[in-house]
């Protein structure tokens, strides 16, 4: 079983489709790093060897930041934009899109499920 | 998009003129400007600096975290106070 980073990487699948399965390893990180590990893109995570595996987790553990570490350091960014006020962190505070799209419509995953509003119509007196 | 790197960050020669003069003078006064675009430099740290969001000046005391910023994210130019209330 190939375990890296905490993940469990589908045996079946090959090396390069499994890392992705790593949060904060897309498909190009992917690459790159069975390059540096010099493993095929092409060998099924089942059929890595222990030096292969070992040489994977190394780089991963070397030169790039994932999982945990990855998520705690995007979380902080966050904090920081929301302590010193700036548009961007009002924004997170509000739960609103961020970088000026309409809020008219749309904007769902940001402002999550509609909040019906009861009796609009019947509004007027 | 991102500005080149070659131009350096862009402040406006006015306001960093001034922000220089007050660091030296070690003087604390609220600087007025309307150059919402200006980047906000290290030196810029401590000032008060009043950025106008299109109706007043809205003082923005600038710390270290701000660095690399510009004025105008500290000045939201909206005011959203939400929707209907109950009038009655």
């Amino acid at each position: 079983m190939a375990r890296i980073a905490g993940v469990d990487l589908p045996r079946t699948k090959r090396g390069v489709i499994g890392l992705t399965y790593i949060y904060g390893v897309g498909l190009s990180r992917s690459q790159e790093i069975l390059d540096k590990a010099g493993v095929s893109e092409d060998v099924k995570v089942q059929d890595w060897t222990d030096e292969q595996l070992t040489a994977i987790r190394t780089v991963i553990a070397d030169q790039y930041r994932v999982e945990g570490e990855l998520r705690s350091e995007v979380q902080l960014n966050i904090k920081r934009m929301m302590d010193i006020g700036c548009n961007r962190g009002i924004r997170h505070r509000l739960g609103l899109p961020l970088r000026g799209q309409r809020t008219k419509n749309n904007s769902r995953t940001r402002k999550g499920k509609r909040k019906t509003v009861a009796n609009k119509k019947k509004a007027t007196k | 998009m991102a500005r080149s790197l070659k131009k350096g960050p862009y402040i406006h020669y006015k306001l960093e003129k001034k922000v220089l003069a007050n660091v030296e003078s070690g003087k604390n006064t609220v600087i007025k400007t309307w150059s919402r675009a200006s980047m906000i430099s290290p030196d810029f740290v401590g000032q008060t600096i009043g950025v106008h969001n299109g109706k007043t000046f809205i003082p923005v005391y600038v710390t270290e975290n701000m660095v690399g910023h510009k004025l105008g994210e500290f000045s939201p130019t909206r005011n959203f106070r939400g929707h209907g209330k109950n009038k009655k």
